[in-house]
């Protein structure tokens, strides 16, 4: 009966929260029409199913994958490796794998102080560790060779570990965007290899704020002010990120009064999401004087690389903080 | 490295109408500075995005100056004005990604002042002498177990998943 033959899709979820793969289910009922197009070959959140499963099919074989989560270990890589070998067409799916994400975050620190931080110093996520243990990769037991992935320094993005075809921004991806890019590759009518599958325009593009001259003598927390509803946030003094930000999203942050923190990456042509913050927040903070503008900035951005990379960091330019070996 | 042999990279990104003429000023005059300022001619220093200068870290510069007219004396009204507040606050993020902020430096020099310009890069290649090398890149290179983890990867789930009847 069916006159085309059912194509092959795989999901992986890598470093992140798992808000990706429930965000698949926001395509609702037209989940349907993509279990008629395609079978899901390999899905751990959703199915069973094995890595060797995946290792024995043929290179290529799977037509489509979508893969969440930035790369943090050695696990992680390998299974990135995998299924860029396997795949015809690899989507970096959701901000994590696109530009790390909020896991990315964890480039201000290393394996070293991440593990003292969690296995010594915070009794809340490991109340017992008497002889100071640390997650190692092998361990020898007398049932044999027992191994753990290893935990790396530094989180990447997805494309700083294997090419990646597109890439289907947020945190996470909006429905229609994602059952957009289904769409599309049902159809057959992909954008060019590399490209992000969504809007180029800015988040204040679509926000319906009124706006007029930005000039800000200084900046508010999101609990210290009750912002005006219809005057652009970043003229009230929040740190709106709307003009850096991809659109796409309906600009749902500030439509509710809350700043846009960047969820959907950096738009087209932005290299550096937090350069480019730097630069719009230049034109708008209004003071000549050296000495106020140091302070207007300590004053009101208190944690500058959370603020301008929560979802970038690894995917900035600096990628992380320095090491000191 | 040692100290001895490390001689910084600088990357200078100079105003046209000014410290860029102050600087070929600086030359012709035999006025002596040292030689590790690679010179990127730029039309106003408003013109050097934050990009430029975050580029320039990553790919190797250890340090980074910015060169402009006097404030007042922009031939783009007040773009330097806005030059200061982004070196402000390039020079507040840095330090949070564990790079000095002395490594990032704003002078004005008008197209005359090729002695103060001279003196400022001699100072900031002084400074960041003592810093020592940045070498970002070097920063991204993974611990060491990570090839080897990769290599065995495949041996572990034969090990472990290939369950012989
Ligand atoms: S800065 Fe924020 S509030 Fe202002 S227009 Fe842009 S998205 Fe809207
Ligand atoms: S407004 Fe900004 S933070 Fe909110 S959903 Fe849209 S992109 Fe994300
Ligand atoms: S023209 Fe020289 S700083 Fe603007």
């Amino acid at each position: 009966m069916s006159e085309k033959p059912k194509g092959k899709m795989a999901f992986y979820w890598a470093a992140s929260c798992g808000g990706c793969e429930i965000a698949v289910l926001q395509v609702d009922a037209k989940i349907l029409d993509i279990a008629a197009a395609f079978d899901i070959v390999f899905w751990p959140c959703a199915t069973d199913g094995k890595t060797r499963d995946v290792e024995k099919l043929a290179d290529g074989e799977i037509d489509v994958c979508l893969f969440n989560g930035a790369i943090r270990t050695s696990e992680q890589e390998y299974m990135a490796r995998l299924l860029r070998k396997k795949s015809k067409v690899l989507i970096a799916f959701g901000s994590c794998s696109q530009e790390g994400g909020i896991p990315g975050l964890a480039n201000l620190s290393n394996r070293k102080e991440i593990f003292d931080t969690v296995y010594k110093e915070n009794s809340a996520t490991f109340p017992e560790n008497p002889d100071d243990l640390r997650p190692q990769h092998e361990t020898e037991m007398p049932e044999g060779t027992l191994y753990l992935p290893v935990f790396y320094d530094t989180v990447k993005t997805l494309d700083q570990t294997v090419e990646v075809d597109y890439y289907l921004p947020g945190c996470p991806p909006e429905g229609d965007n994602i059952w957009a890019a289904v769409t599309a590759i049902l159809e057959g009518k992909l954008p060019d290899p590399g490209s992000v599958i969504g809007a180029h325009s800015t988040v204040c593009d679509e926000c319906k704020r009124i706006r007029t001259e930005k000039k800000i003598k200084k900046f508010y927390r999101t609990w210290e002010i009750k912002p005006d509803p219809d005057t652009c946030l970043l003229e009230q003094g929040l740190l709106c990120c709307g003009i850096a930000t991809r659109a796409g999203c309906g600009a749902l942050c500030p439509e509710v009064n809350s700043p846009c923190i960047g969820c959907q990456g950096a738009n087209e042509g932005v290299q550096d999401f937090g350069a480019r913050l730097i630069s719009a927040l230049a034109s708008v903070i209004d003071s000549e004087d050296p000495e106020e503008i140091d302070q207007i900035i300590k004053d009101g951005i208190p944690d500058p690389i959370g603020t301008f990379y929560r979802f970038s960091l690894a995917k900035s330019l600096l990628r992380r903080k320095k090491q000191t070996v | 490295m040692s100290d001895e042999t490390f001689e910084p990279k600088i990357v200078g990104f100079m105003c046209n109408w000014c410290s860029y003429t102050a600087s070929d000023l600086a030359g012709t005059a035999r006025m002596k500075h040292a030689p590790n300022v690679r010179i990127i001619r730029v039309m106003c220093s408003g013109r050097v995005d934050p990009t430029f200068v975050l580029k320039a870290f990553s790919l190797g510069a250890d340090a980074v100056l910015i060169a402009g007219c006097h404030p007042g004396d922009c031939h783009y009204q007040n773009q330097n004005y806005k030059t200061i507040r982004r070196h402000a606050m390039l020079k507040y993020i840095l330090p949070q990604m564990g790079i000095e902020p002395e490594r990032i430096r704003l002078v004005w020099a008008s197209a005359a002042e090729g002695q103060i310009l001279a003196d400022a890069i001699d100072k900031l290649s002084e400074d960041v002498r003592k810093l020592g090398p940045l070498r970002w890149a070097d920063n991204w290179e993974e611990n060491g177990e990570r090839l080897e983890a990769l290599e065995s990867i495949v041996k572990e789930h034969e090990e472990a998943m290939e369950v012989q009847p």
